[in-house]
């Protein structure tokens, strides 16, 4: 190319469109390729795959049968195999396969390496049965019989049936013994324990006791342990009735199992299972997932309560930082004497969304838990102290805390907007009378309440995405109990929760299993895109609503 | 002299024989509204308007001409004090609406400016609905009857000669109507309140003839009720609407004086200038 030509090229202008094109493609590969990725690895994890029953032929050991799912290939380069590991000639590297053989109570663990050269004939057996078991992980196995008492009810052909129509029987039990303990003993325990606040609360008056008082609470409290006693009743009898039934199974090495049904959660067998079946498992799995709580230190089970958490606490914060940051916005914009202090303030904003998150915890820690959340106990619960109601990381710190984090956003993006304004409308509105508080209010605020709408949308992606100071302020691994339920006051602020986020590291980092684990990190960080998403689009489609109402203004 | 002007006026459209005048204006029978005396005004050291004195009679059109940066804008938005929006403004001397200080601490700015509407050069309708943008100045009085602000609404849009194209959308957005409408839209939401005066700041300035001429004939009628101000760089514009007309140039008043006077014999070389175009 001759230096004319290249200078006339580089004057037109193409460079520049090549090179921004290039950055607009790279973002968008950038962002299809991670969530395409996060989605595989996380969706495929509720597949019901294929179970292999494989001869396995290690030398040195004796011949042995592995039933299990494939999860993963590998190619191990020959210079990284075990030196105890005989290669064959000419062999440059080693393929293997991981497998997940499950019956971790009776192998020590579910997951294992298995070489492709001391493999020998590999099968699917129809009959292959896939258990997902409260603990201990999955089970894979043969179905022998199912048990009554220990009696045997139905081998054979009669078995599958069995044990189909026994499990539902025993699901139901589970969810009716789990209702009981969760909602109505939960209520029982509730006012005990709002009696026992009461009864504290008259000794703190000094309130001498042969004052009738004390008398109806231990009244009302003979009620409630009445009541508690014939749960406890009913209680037994279902767990009587729970462990009526056993399956027995046989393992690939076969050796015969013992399982108690209450310990099944569910039962398939994918071998024998067509497309739309499998499909159809799919779904019910996912389900699971999305409406389930945890079991297992967080590696089995759903992520309910995570998933409701982040979006209490997002919600909350949202209705926290929206006034707080339009009203200082306004101030700054259209009250305050534009001058050094103002200035100051407003890099004071602007630096402040630049400060690291986990600083953000170690305040709300400092300021909200213990400062104000102490005090609020100190004042309004001292009948339950020591044990702290506000003085302890919760929902509403937490909320509060993030509210802090993203106040700056709002700020700006609310005085961006009403700097949008044009002159016009405000003079127009001042011709008539209107002062500027009426000016404001009927006039500009509303029309710079789609940059107010951005500024939410910003501060609701970054609240949603933030784990580190949440750790200080609220989040738990495990939460007992929802922020919202049926006891009054139905929103418990007080309360701690789980996280999406939070959960992401937990089971990543703190997962005792690591391979059943990394499914669901991916799963689970699928999930929470996805509601980071719904959120936004949410208030991206209130924006543009907003929008519609001022559409021409601009001309 | 007259005839040369005639004759340039001629060149330049300007018909000043075929203006639909009634007998000849005279400013000794006219009723003050708003007077000015020794005014004077300042952006921070540099004065804008220099000693001016002028008596703007009521229920007569007056138009303020001049070229760009001369300050009539400047002067027409001291009627209603939209000078205090503007930091570092100081002024000097008298503005009395009927007979009041304006500028005095007692005056309420709000009512003041019921008082004296105006319109501005570009049409600036709020994004509200027809409705609601003629009904806004009523529901800063705090006036909600449904009945009292329909009537209104009516009534300030046939004043504003409106209504006609918009009776059937009031309930749509003011954003949708052509520059035009929004104009006149905008000057029915400043009569809806009733004003005495109405300052109209270049109001045609941003519109197209045909809208112009609407706007023109709507200020013919309104000034049976409403005393106005217009402040136009448009010669022909100024000639066919006003009855008075100032010429202001650099800051000052050169001239004051019936249009037709002032159009056909000008009493000041700088008038004379202007009028026949050699600056401006």
């Amino acid at each position: 190319m001759s230096n004319s030509t290249f200078k006339s090229w580089y004057q037109s202008g193409s460079p520049w469109v090549w090179l921004n094109a290039g950055a607009v493609s790279i973002s968008l590969i950038a962002v299809i390729g991670l969530v395409l990725l996060i989605a595989v690895r996380g969706l495929s994890h509720f597949w019901p795959a294929d179970i292999m029953s494989v001869e396995y032929n290690e030398p040195g050991l004796e011949p042995t049968v592995l039933i299990g799912e494939r999860v993963d290939h590998e190619v191990v380069p020959a210079e990284r195999v075990p030196s105890d590991y005989q290669l064959k000639e000419g062999q440059i590297s080693v393929e293997r396969y991981l497998l997940k053989i499950g019956n971790r109570d009776q192998f020590g663990l579910d997951f294992r390496w298995i070489n492709k050269d001391w493999m020998g004939e590999v099968s699917y057996p129809e009959d292959i049965l896939s258990i997902e078991r409260r603990e201990w992980g999955h089970f894979y196995g043969y179905l022998l019989s199912v048990q009554q008492q220990g009696e045997t009810v139905a081998d054979g052909e009669q078995a599958w049936p069995e044990f189909q129509q026994r499990l539902d029987r025993s699901n139901n039990l589970v969810a009716e013994i789990k209702y009981i303990e969760k909602i109505e003993i939960g209520k029982i325990n509730q006012a005990l324990e709002s009696l026992r606040l009461d009864e504290r609360r008259l000794e703190l008056d000094n309130v001498p006791e042969d004052n009738a008082a004390y008398a109806e609470i231990e009244a009302a409290r003979a009620v409630q342990n009445e009541k508690y006693a014939k749960l406890q009743i009913r209680l037994s009898e279902l767990s009587q009735a729970l462990i009526r039934d056993q399956v027995v199974m046989q393992m690939s090495n076969g050796d015969e199992v013992v399982i108690p049904m209450a310990k099944i959660v569910d039962v398939v067998k994918p071998n024998d299972m067509n497309r739309f079946e499998k499909l159809q498992h799919y779904f019910h799995e996912v389900w699971k997932f999305i409406s389930g709580e945890p079991r297992e230190a967080n590696t089995e089970g759903g992520i309910f309560p995570a998933i409701f958490g982040t979006v209490m606490m997002v919600l909350i914060m949202s209705v926290i930082v929206t006034p707080f940051g339009v009203i200082a916005a306004i101030y700054l914009k259209e009250y305050a004497k534009q001058g050094v202090i103002t200035r100051t303030i407003r890099i004071a904003v602007n630096n402040l969304a630049g400060v690291p998150s986990i600083v953000y915890g170690v305040f709300g820690l400092g300021f909200f838990v213990y400062f104000l959340g102490g005090n609020i106990d100190e004042i309004f619960f001292q009948a339950k102290l020591p044990s702290p109601t506000f003085g302890q990381p919760g929902l509403m710190w937490a909320s509060l805390t993030l509210a802090i984090l993203t106040v700056p956003v709002v700020i700006v993006a609310t005085e961006e907007g009403l700097s949008r304004i044009p002159r016009a409308m405000r003079e127009g509105s001042l011709a008539l009378g209107a002062t500027k508080a009426e000016t404001l209010w009927r006039t500009v605020i509303p029309m710079a309440a789609p940059a107010m709408m951005t500024g939410l949308i910003l501060a609701v992606a970054r609240a949603a995405g933030e784990v580190a100071p949440l750790m200080m302020v609220g989040v738990v691994k495990l939460a007992p109990a929802l922020a919202v339920d049926s006891v009054a006051p139905y929103l418990h602020l007080d309360r701690q929760f789980m996280h999406l986020g939070f959960h992401i590291y937990d089971v990543g980092f703190q997962s005792p299993n690591v391979e059943a684990a990394r499914p669901l990190v991916y799963a689970t960080a699928f999930l929470l895109l996805l509601i980071i998403v719904v959120l936004n689009l949410t208030a991206i489609s209130i924006r543009n609503r907003l929008r519609e109402n001022f559409k021409a203004s601009d001309n | 002299m007259e005839a040369v002007n005639q004759q340039k006026n001629a060149a330049r459209g300007i018909d000043i024989e075929s203006m639909n005048r009634g007998p000849k204006l005279n400013m000794a029978d006219e009723t003050a509204c708003i007077e000015i005396k020794n005014f004077n005004l300042f952006y921070g050291d540099a004065q804008a308007l220099k000693d001016i004195n002028l008596t703007i009679p009521r229920h007569r059109v007056t138009a303020f001409i001049g070229p760009s940066g001369c300050g009539k804008s400047t002067f027409l938005r001291c009627f209603n004090r939209m000078n205090d929006l503007i930091d570092n403004v100081n002024i000097q001397g008298q503005l009395l609406l009927d007979g009041e200080e304006l500028n005095s601490p007692a005056v309420n700015v709000s009512d003041l400016r019921r008082k004296v509407g105006m319109v501005f050069q570009k049409p600036n309708p709020f994004p509200k609905t027809i409705y609601e943008n003629v009904a806004y100045g009523l529901r800063l009085q705090g006036v909600n009857d449904r009945q009292t602000l329909d009537k209104v609404v009516e009534k300030s849009l046939k004043g504003a000669a409106l209504w006609d194209e918009v009776k059937d959308r009031l309930q749509s957005s003011a954003m949708g109507l052509s520059g035009g409408q929004q104009q006149r839209l905008v000057i029915a939401r400043a009569i809806a309140i009733e004003p005495e005066v109405l300052l109209l700041d270049e109001p045609a300035s941003a519109l197209d003839p045909l809208s112009t001429l609407k706007i023109e004939e709507l200020i013919y009628e309104l000034k049976e009720k409403y005393t106005i101000v217009i402040v136009t760089h448009n010669m022909q514009q100024a000639a066919r609407v006003s009855d008075y007309t100032a010429f202001m140039y650099m800051g000052e008043l050169i001239e004051f004086g019936a249009t037709d006077e002032l159009f056909t014999n000008p009493g000041k070389k700088q008038t004379e200038d202007y009028i026949t175009g050699r600056y401006g």
